[in-house]
C-alpha cells in the first residue's frame, strides 16, 4: 500500500473520529433547547459534554490539518470552492464554542437563553452543512482543469445533498440524544430515551432515502456494486439495532450501535470514493485524486511517522478523560458550565 | 470588488484579532500551572485562590482564542487556495503537527482541569494544567515553524512550481524560529504579568477583601514579567539582527532607511514619504545602527532604493518596498512600549521585593490601564512582522498576489469579511464584559 493511501485512509479515520464524538456533541447541542425547558437541566445537558466537546473538536481541525498536509490540493479546492458554506461552519463554530464556556457565567435568564439558541444553531448548522459538503464531494461538483471550483454556493444545495444534510442531522440527534439517556437521571434519562426513540425514526427515513438517492445521484452504483460489501452492512445493521437496544433501555448498546452506523457510514463513502477525493462533474479526467492532489512522498513519509507515534497517543489520554467523567450526571452534581 | 485587497484585509484583521488572545493564553497557562504547583507543594490556600481566580480568566480568554483559531485553520484554503497549492507541502505538515500534538493536548487536558477539581488528585490537577500550558505553547512553536519558513525559506526545493519540502529538520530548526518563538514566549508572559498586575492594583484601590491575594499576585507577576520583559527585549534584538541578515528590506522599513549608509545612524523620529522615497523630520542618533545591527561603529547598513534594485534583477521587476510608513511606526511602537513596560515592571518589582504595597491611589488608577500595554505591542510586533515581508507571502519564493484563491470572487470574500468582523466585534463585547465582571468580583466570590 502506498504512502498515498495510507494518507487517504487516515483522514477517514480522522473524519470518522470527528463524526462519531462531536456527532453526539453536536446532538446534544440541537436538543438542548428542546430537552430541557428549566435552566438547571439545561445546565446538566450541557456540563455531560461539557469536558470532552472541545477535545472532540480538534478531530475536525486535525482532519483539516491532514489533508492540507498530506493533499494540499484537495484543502485548497474544497475550502476555496465550498467557501460560504465553510464560512457559516466556521461562524458557527465559533459562536458554539464561545457559547459553552460564556452561558452559565451571567446570571441573567436573556444571556443564558440566548447562548443556548447559539449553542442550537451552532451545533445544527455545521452537522447539516457537512451533510452537504460530503455528499457534494461524492456526487461530483464543476471542477476545472486547474483544479478550481467553477460552480457557485447555490449548486451545493441540490436535492441529493440536501437530503444528506438532514440525514446527518438526524443520525447525530438521535446519537446525541442515546449520550443524554447514558449520562443523565431520572425524568432527563427518560426523556432522552423517548426522543432517541423518535429521532431514530426519522434518522432511519433519511438514512434509507439517503441511500436510494446514492444509488441514483452518485456512482457508487457503478463502483461498489448493487452490494456495496460489509462496511454499508455494518451501517445498516447497527443502525436497526440502535432503535431495539433504546426500546430495550439499553443506552450503553445503543451508542454503541449508533457509533458504528456513523463510523461506518463514512468509511463506505470513502471507499465509494476512493481513489479519488473529489469528483469533477465536468470530466473524470479532472476528478482529484490521492495521486494529483498529493503531497510529496518526503512529506508523506514524515507525516506518517508523525502520525503513527501520536494518534495512539492522543486516543489513549481522550479514552481516559471519558473515563474520568464516566459518572451521570443529575440537578445535584456540583455544575461547572 | 479585488478579492485580493479583501482577502488581505480578511487575514490582517482574524490574524491580529486571534492574537490578542493568544499571548494571554501562552503566558497566564504558564503563571497559573506554576501558582497550583506552589499550592499542592505548600499546600498555601492563598495560592489556590490565586489558581481559581486567575485560572477563571484564563478560560474566558482561551474560549475566545480557541474559537478564532478555527478561522485560522481554514483561511488558508478559503482565501489563499493558490498559496495553499504552492506551500501545502511545506505549511501543511507543522499545521497537521501543531493539531496532533498540541491541540488535542490543551484542549483535552482543559477540559479536564475545568471539570476534575473533585475527580482528581491536588497533584494530578496541577500536572494536568502543566500539561494545558506545555500544549499552548507548543502550539505556538509549531505555528511559528510554519511562519518561520515564509520569513526564511529553508529545507526546500521547487519542483513543478511548488515549494517542496526536502528537510523536515531544518525546517524545525530553522534559525527565524528559535529567535522569533522565544519572543512570542516571552510576549506572552509579559502579557500575563500586566493582567495580573492591572487587575491587582483595582483590588488595591478598591481595598478588597482577599488582600494577600493580590499583594502576592502582584509580586508574583513582577518577577515573571520582569523575566519576561527583560527577555522579549534582549531577545528582539537577536531577533533584529537576524532580520539584517535575512529580510534586510524589512530592517531597512523599520528603519525607514531608504540610502545605504555606512555608519548608520538610527532614526528616533521621522515621517517617511513612500512616494517621495525619502523623510521628513528625521531625528537621527549617529552610528546607532550600525552598532544594535553589527555590534560595531563601522558596519554598513543596506537601505530600501538598493535593495529594491538588487531584488528588482534578482526576481524581476517589481516593487519591492513593503509599506515603510507603517512598517517604521509600528515597529516603533512596539519597542517603545517594550520599554516602558520594562520601567513599569521594574519599579512594581523593587516595591514589591521590599513587601511595600502601598501605592498612592492617583498611581493605583493608571496600573491599572498598564495591562493594555502588551496588547498594543503584540499587535504591532505582529503586524510589523508580516506588512514588513510584503510583497511576498514566502519571502523571495511567492508574492501575496500570486496566493489569492482563484475560485473566489470579491463579493464572497466580501461577505466573509463582514460576517468575520460582526461575529468578532459581539464577540470582543462578551469576553470584555465577563473579564471584567470577573476581574471586579474578585477573589471572593468564586466558589471553591
Amino acid at each position: 500500500m502506498d504512502l498515498n493511501t495510507v494518507w487517504f485512509i487516515l483522514i477517514a479515520v480522522l473524519f470518522s473520529g470527528y463524526f462519531f464524538l462531536e456527532g453526539f456533541d453536536y446532538g446534544v447541542g440541537i436538543l438542548l433547547p428542546f430537552i430541557a425547558k428549566d435552566d438547571l437541566s439545561r445546565r446538566v445537558v450541557i456540563n455531560t459534554i461539557g469536558p470532552h466537546w472541545d477535545g472532540n473538536e480538534v478531530w475536525l481541525i486535525t482532519a483539516g490539518g491532514a489533508s492540507f498536509a498530506a493533499f494540499p490540493n484537495w484543502y485548497a479546492t474544497l475550502f476555496s470552492g465550498f467557501y460560504i458554506a465553510l464560512l457559516l461552519m466556521l461562524v458557527a463554530l465559533i459562536v458554539r464554542a464561545v457559547a459553552f464556556e460564556y452561558r452559565s457565567k451571567d446570571e441573567n435568564q436573556t444571556w443564558r437563553k440566548t447562548w443556548d439558541w447559539v449553542i442550537f444553531f451552532g451545533s445544527l448548522l455545521p452537522a447539516f452543512l457537512w451533510g452537504v459538503a460530503i455528499a457534494n464531494i461524492v456526487k461530483g461538483v464543476p471542477i476545472n482543469q486547474q483544479m478550481t471550483y467553477v460552480g457557485g454556493f447555490f449548486n451545493l444545495l441540490n436535492p441529493y445533498a440536501l437530503v444528506a444534510g438532514v440525514a446527518f442531522v438526524a443520525l447525530f440527534t438521535l446519537h446525541g440524544a442515546i449520550f443524554l439517556s447514558l449520562k443523565t437521571t431520572n425524568s432527563l434519562e427518560e426523556k432522552s430515551r423517548q426522543t432517541a426513540f423518535t429521532w431514530w425514526w426519522i434518522s432511519l427515513i433519511f438514512v434509507v432515502a439517503f441511500v436510494v438517492y446514492s444509488y441514483f445521484a452518485t456512482d457508487i452504483f457503478s463502483r461498489l456494486g448493487f452490494n456495496p460489501g460489509i462496511s454499508a452492512f455494518i451501517a445498516a445493521v447497527s443502525l436497526i439495532l440502535a432503535g431495539i437496544f433504546v426500546k430495550s433501555q439499553k443506552s450503553g448498546w445503543a451508542f454503541i450501535m449508533t457509533a458504528l452506523t456513523i463510523v461506518f457510514t463514512v468509511i463506505t463513502i470513502f471507499r465509494g470514493l476512493y481513489p479519488r477525493v473529489m469528483v469533477s462533474s465536468l470530466s473524470n479526467q479532472w476528478d482529484l485524486t490521492i495521486y494529483n492532489a498529493s503531497a510529496s512522498p518526503y512529506t508523506l513519509k514524515v507525516m506518517t511517522i508523525v502520525a503513527v507515534i501520536f494518534v495512539p497517543i492522543v486516543l489513549i489520554y481522550q479514552a481516559w478523560s471519558y473515563w474520568v467523567f464516566r459518572q451521570r450526571l443529575s440537578t445535584k452534581t456540583e455544575l461547572e458550565y | 470588488m479585488d478579492p485580493l485587497i479583501l482577502a488581505r484585509w480578511q487575514f490582517a484583521i482574524t490574524t491580529v484579532y486571534h492574537f490578542f488572545f493568544v499571548p494571554l493564553t501562552l503566558g497566564l497557562s504558564v503563571a497559573v500551572a506554576i501558582m497550583e504547583t506552589i499550592y499542592v507543594k505548600t499546600g498555601d490556600e492563598t495560592y489556590l485562590k490565586m489558581t481559581k481566580f486567575w485560572g477563571k480568566l484564563f478560560l474566558i480568554n482561551f474560549a475566545l482564542g480557541v474559537a478564532t483559531g478555527l478561522v485560522q485553520e481554514f483561511q488558508f484554503g478559503m482565501n489563499w487556495s493558490e498559496y495553499s497549492r504552492f506551500m501545502g507541502d511545506i505549511f501543511g505538515a507543522p499545521l497537521a503537527i501543531e493539531a496532533l500534538l498540541a491541540f488535542y493536548m490543551e484542549s483535552t487536558f482543559l477540559g479536564v482541569w475545568i471539570f476534575g477539581w473533585k475527580k482528581l488528585s491536588k497533584g494530578a490537577h496541577a500536572a494536568v494544567f502543566w500539561l494545558v500550558a506545555i500544549g499552548s505553547n507548543l502550539s505556538a512553536l509549531w505555528i511559528l515553524i510554519a511562519n518561520s519558513f515564509m520569513q526564511e525559506p529553508v529545507g526546500y526545493a521547487i519542483q513543478n512550481g511548488h515549494a517542496v519540502m526536502t528537510d523536515f529538520f531544518a525546517l524545525v530548526f530553522n534559525p527565524n524560529v528559535w529567535v522569533q518563538w522565544p519572543h512570542v514566549f516571552f510576549a506572552g508572559m509579559s502579557t500575563a504579568a500586566f493582567l495580573m498586575i492591572g487587575i491587582s492594583a483595582y483590588h488595591f484601590l478598591k481595598k478588597s477583601k482577599d488582600a494577600e491575594v493580590y499583594q502576592k499576585s502582584v509580586k508574583f507577576a513582577a518577577i515573571y514579567g520582569t523575566i519576561g520583559v527583560l527577555l522579549v527585549i534582549l531577545n528582539g534584538h537577536t531577533q533584529a539582527q537576524h532580520m539584517v541578515e535575512t529580510q534586510p528590506m524589512k530592517m531597512a522599513a523599520a528603519e525607514a532607511l531608504w540610502e545605504t549608509e555606512q555608519p548608520a545612524p538610527m532614526s528616533l523620529f521621522a515621517i517617511p514619504s513612500e512616494s517621495q522615497q525619502k523623510d521628513y523630520l528625521s531625528v537621527r542618533v549617529p552610528v546607532l545602527l550600525s552598532i544594535l545591527a553589527h555590534n560595531n561603529t563601522t558596519g554598513r547598513v543596506e537601505g530600501i532604493k538598493d535593495i529594491q534594485n538588487e531584488y528588482s534583477q534578482k526576481y524581476g521587476k517589481d516593487n519591492y518596498i513593503p509599506p515603510v510608513f507603517l512598517s517604521y511606526w509600528f515597529f516603533r511602537i512596539m519597542v517603545g512600549v517594550g520599554f516602558l513596560m520594562l520601567i513599569i515592571v521594574l519599579y512594581i518589582l523593587v516595591k514589591s521585593l521590599k513587601k511595600d504595597y502601598n501605592f498612592k491611589p492617583s498611581t493605583l488608577k493608571w496600573l491599572i490601564w498598564t495591562l493594555l500595554l502588551p496588547y498594543i505591542a503584540n499587535s504591532t510586533g505582529w503586524i510589523f512582522t508580516e506588512i514588513g515581508r510584503q510583497p511576498w507571502t514566502v519571502f523571495g519564493l511567492l508574492k501575496t498576489k500570486d496566493s489569492v484563491s482563484l475560485a473566489v470572487s470579491g463579493t464572497e470574500v466580501l461577505i466573509s469579511l463582514l460576517a468575520f468582523a460582526l461575529v468578532y466585534a459581539i464577540l470582543i463585547v462578551a469576553n470584555v464584559y465577563l473579564l471584567r465582571k470577573y476581574a471586579v468580583a474578585g477573589v471572593g466570590e468564586i466558589e471553591y
